[in-house]
């Protein structure tokens, strides 16, 4: 008997799942190509989800549902929340520009977003590994048909194709390692693995092996050295809006699983895995920069850039157990949560920027695109340089406090080997800084090729300054939202 | 009161009113809405001179509110009489730039101001700043103002000047960084300085401590031999921007000195100490000469920037009353003196568009008015009693010689390069019959031009004929310091 506690734990999920299909059919009635109708419908619904996430996080509570099937604690309801604000956020900067390129018609897009937001929440909220699996596969088929929605361009096909099978193989890998997990510990629970980890009966070889391929799945999923070939083609074939979606919300919903799994599930295997991470974390800063530095299209600037913040939320997870102490625990991975939330915020407002300057059969995504923004439009120009120092972790843009807290968690264990891994990479974050600096340069000191301004719809206008804005603002007053992810954290820990 | 707060605050709201509302087609109302806003941070400054209590050490006007609770950052500020004059003239200078940008700036002159008064309210925070992190913040953000100052308003090699400006000065504050989180782990989790200074250290610590600082600061001072960024910069740099960047932005790396590195590593400081001198020494001599074959006036200045920091840091680590207290009126007159040099080289680039020195010559015959203004900044700039550039370097040189004869030798033979290379670019430029045409159709400078030299000139003549209102704030400041700098720290 399913108890009624179980079902208010799942709201969020229920009314989202019941709209997008209200929405996929209500589509079907709508005859407007930029689809005006079924896009405030989803706004909506999108804006129900996420103030009833937001609530929940506020309640603070945490409940398991459905017989430890998921969770719902102040953590993943945060997440979530964010995640359903970045999809609005990123459907209304990517509605102009899929109208221009024909992509509304049929409605899948909105659809599909909100079934990967779902994926998401589902990542999000489990606590046994199938339905973290389930939730994964949601949110990767959805991502694949999004990609592919231009499917007479060839680029975006071919990114789909890549994105299809180096995705279905990491599934395969996170697959695999999880049903290791499960016959070395013989549940599928998340609580229930660590308590089998933690009594310390099961083989070490047999664990460590299984969590090799954990590891190796969730950083396909994440995007980090040597599992991040597809980040640059899919960023780069992908239509920018779809871009957005898959570089966005997700990486919430990947930092999610990662922290349910490796921290909630194989925590007493800390050591090894942190290790592990280490290593993916000095790959992904060392090549992620270095090849930003090649690039000429932003899109692939933002992939490889992208892949060098991910390593530095591994240097924030993997700083949480010293010496098989987890007394730093709750301040790495808050640490690590900070990061990727301002990360995605960061984000969402320079894709945003490109796709404002895109027009109707003219892609703006050549950093050389983007040549006297300044005298152009100012106001675009100065959220992208916002967003560029941001990222490039200058102070007071929110991306310093990001990299700050990430050093601080790494710095505090005390340990020689961290404290040189965070000269490491401070040394990587200047290498960083030179090729968002490029950004900023090309619009601030170059003259513009192109005299035409940039124009874009109220909606547009307003999110992205109110985006840019935040970047910054979080820069100056940045307490609220640290002290926010080191609840969360502190409160998923305790359970 | 929080008169700290609206000196560092008036200037960045008045920026960012600016940037947001102006527009080309308005730059006159954009021009003086940058000058009020300007004269009216300078003047929120004032109360702060003459609220000033002289004879305490302690920190005056301090404000403190949590800032970052998670990880206790307050947002901390004070001054004492080391920094207040910092705060000053950094406001002082802002007025001077803004007017000097007067005519000159056409494109985007919203941004050009705003930068101006942003970087300004930056500037005095950093010199305000009580807290490790605070000081960070602002000390890093000023890079981005310069960087698009440089950048958008510099000359023809302006954006690899640009670049190498903030990636140089990015990778030594990056290792300070590193240095701060060190200390608040050390410190149970505390950004505060004055904390930091009690802290007790072990030598190695110290030592590591030191030379993340030493990164940081040194490039920015910047002493030798990481001073190459200094001249390329200040070729490219509009006139403005070379006049902020000289006066103050200097500043703030051997500020850094005298409140991080030497309170904080006071043993390391100790140890280390003949490495600075060394290297102060190599600074004044070494890079004198070098200022003296330049052929751009620009690079000549800058070369001398370097010298004449050199005798700051000299100043700071022979650790006497009279040589640290000589380092930092060094540093209010070189705020002064090279901001009228470069100010004074944008006045003849502004007519003629060149900075080569050959390419004027009897500068005197056309220009007499501005040729008067621009012997005192000579004479001040080599150190003619008299001048602001006297004091400083007087009494730097005099601590130098108690410290060690040679020493003080060596710096004060620098003193004979400092107006060998300034009176001979000097005599090239302005003296002699009038070179070529360019020079004969020159104007003399108008009543705008007048009022920006005229205001530094009376500064310039005001300190080095009565420094004692600059000496009598620092004192029992600079006491108090040398008092913690003499105790070990070692644990």
């Amino acid at each position: 008997m399913i108890d009624k506690a179980s079902w208010i734990a799942v709201y969020p999920e229920i009314v989202l799942l019941v709209m997008a299909c209200v929405i996929a059919m209500t589509d079907l009635f709508v005859k407007n190509p930029r689809r005006t109708s079924t896009y405030v419908l989803t706004l909506l619904s999108l804006g129900v989800v996420a103030l009833l996430n937001g609530l929940y996080a506020q309640g603070g509570q945490t409940i398991y549902a459905f017989g430890n099937m998921v969770v719902s604690d102040s953590m993943g309801n945060w997440l979530k929340c964010f995640a359903t604000i970045a999809v609005m956020v990123t459907l209304v900067y990517g509605r102009p520009y899929a109208a221009d390129r024909d992509m509304l018609r049929g409605g899948e897009l909105f659809t599909l977003a909100m079934f990967s937001l779902l994926g998401m929440s589902v990542m999000i909220s489990g606590n046994n590994f199938l339905v973290i699996y389930l939730g994964l596969e949601l949110l990767t088929l959805s991502s694949y048909a999004l990609v592919a929605l231009r499917r007479d361009n060839a680029n975006a096909t071919e990114a789909a194709m890549k994105y299809f099978v180096l995705g279905a193989m990491a599934s395969g890998f996170l697959l695999y390692g999880l049903s290791m997990m499960y016959g070395a510990t013989g549940s599928l629970d998340v609580n229930a693995v660590f308590k089998a980890i933690a009594s310390g009966q099961i083989k070490h070889q047999v664990l460590v092996f299984g969590l090799v391929f954990v590891v190796a799945g969730l950083a396909f999923k994440l995007g980090v050295v040597p599992f991040h070939m597809w980040i640059p083609d899919v960023y780069q074939g992908a239509p920018t809006a779809v871009t957005l979606l898959v570089a966005g919300a997700p990486k919430l919903a990947a930092f999610a699983i990662v922290i349910r799994l490796l921290v909630e599930g194989f925590l007493p295997l800390a050591f090894d895995w942190q290790q592990m991470l280490a290593v993916l974390a000095i790959a992904s800063l060392l090549l992620g920069n270095l090849a930003a530095i090649a690039q000429t299209n932003l899109k692939r600037m933002l992939a490889y850039s992208t892949i060098s913040q991910m390593g530095f939320v591994l240097l924030g997870l993997m700083a949480g157990v010293v010496n098989g102490n987890t007394l730093s625990a709750a301040n790495a991975y808050s640490s690590a949560m900070f990061y990727m939330v301002t990360y995605v915020l960061t984000t969402l407002a320079s894709f945003g920027v490109i796709l404002l300057l895109a027009r109707e059969g003219f892609e703006s995504e050549e950093i050389a695109d983007f040549a006297g923004l300044n005298q152009r439009s100012p106001l675009y120009a100065g959220v992208m340089a916002v967003c560029m120092f941001s990222l490039a972790g200058i102070p007071p843009m929110v991306g310093f406090y990001a990299k700050l807290s990430v050093l601080q968690a790494l710095i505090s264990s005390g340990q020689g080997v961290h404290i040189a891994l965070a000269v490491f990479a401070v040394m990587m974050s200047l290498i960083g800084a030179f090729y968002y600096l490029r950004v900023v340069k090309v619009m601030y000191f170059d003259e513009p090729i192109t005299a035409t301004t940039v124009s874009a719809p109220m909606d547009v206008r307003a999110v992205l300054s109110v985006n840019g804005a935040l970047v910054l603002l979080l820069g100056v007053v940045p307490g609220g939202l640290m002290s926010l992810c080191a609840n969360a954290i502190v409160q998923m820990l305790k359970t | 009161m929080s008169l700290l707060s609206l000196a560092i605050w008036t200037p960045i709201l008045f920026g960012v009113v600016l940037l947001a509302l102006g527009r080309d087609e308005q730059a006159g109302a954009v021009r003086w809405l940058a000058l009020v806003g300007a004269v009216v941070s300078f003047l929120v400054t004032l109360p702060l001179y003459g609220g000033f209590k002289l004879d305490t050490a302690a920190m005056q006007f301090v404000e403190k509110g949590v800032w970052i609770e998670r990880f206790n950052v307050n947002y901390h500020l004070g001054v004492d009489g080391i920094s207040l004059w910092f705060v000053l003239l950094t406001a002082f200078i802002n007025v001077v730039v803004v007017i000097a940008g007067w005519e000159v700036i056409t494109r985007r002159v919203n941004q050009y101001m705003g930068a101006f008064l942003i970087l300004s309210g930056l500037m005095i925070g950093v010199f305000c700043a009580l807290d490790g992190m605070l000081f960070y913040v602002f000390f890093e953000a000023t890079l981005i103002p310069m960087y698009l100052i440089i950048g958008i308003w510099g000359g023809p090699n302006k954006i690899y000047a640009a670049f190498k400006f903030f990636l140089y000065t990015l990778l030594g504050s990056l290792l300070m960084l590193v240095a701060l989180i060190f200390l608040y782990t050390k410190s149970g989790g505390s950004f505060d300085l004055a904390t930091w200074h009690k802290l007790p250290l072990s030598g190695t610590a110290q030592s590591l401590l030191f030379f993340s600082f030493f990164a940081a600061f040194a490039v920015k001072v910047p002493m030798w031999p990481v001073h190459t960024w200094l001249p390329d910069v200040h070729v490219e740099a509009p006139t403005g921007g070379s006049a902020v960047l000289a006066a103050i932005m200097l500043k703030l790396g051997a500020y850094g000195f005298l409140r991080f590195s030497m309170p904080i590593a006071p043993d390391a400081s100790r140890e280390w100490a003949w490495l600075i001198i060394a290297l102060s020494l190599i600074a004044v001599i070494y890079v004198g000469l070098v200022a003296m074959v330049q052929r751009d006036m620009k690079k000549l200045v800058a070369y001398s920037s370097v010298a004449h920091m050199g005798f700051v840091t000299l100043g700071f680590f022979i650790f006497s009353d009279i040589g640290v207290s000589g380092g930092i009126v060094q540093m209010i007159a070189h705020g002064f003196v090279s901001a009228a040099m470069f100010l004074s080289i944008g006045v003849l680039y502004d007519r003629v568009h060149s900075r080569e020195i050959a390419s004027y010559g009897g500068v005197v015959n056309t220009m007499p008015k501005f040729t008067a203004f621009a012997l005192l900044f000579a004479m001040a700039n080599c150190g003619l009693p008299g001048t602001a550039g006297f004091v400083g370097e007087w009494m730097v040189i005099l601590g130098a010689v108690k410290f060690n004869f040679w020493i003080g030798f060596g710096a004060a033979t620098a003193l004979i390069f400092g107006a060998a290379y300034t009176l001979w670019m000097f005599k090239r430029v302005y003296l002699g019959p009038v070179a070529n045409d360019h020079v004969r159709a020159l104007k003399d400078i108008n009543a705008r031009e007048f009022l920006t030299l005229g205001l530094l000139a009376v500064a310039v003549l005001y300190m080095g004929i009565y420094p004692k209102p600059f000496t009598d704030v620092m004192n029992v400041s600079v006491a108090e310091l040398l008092k913690h700098v003499a105790l070990s720290k070692l644990n």
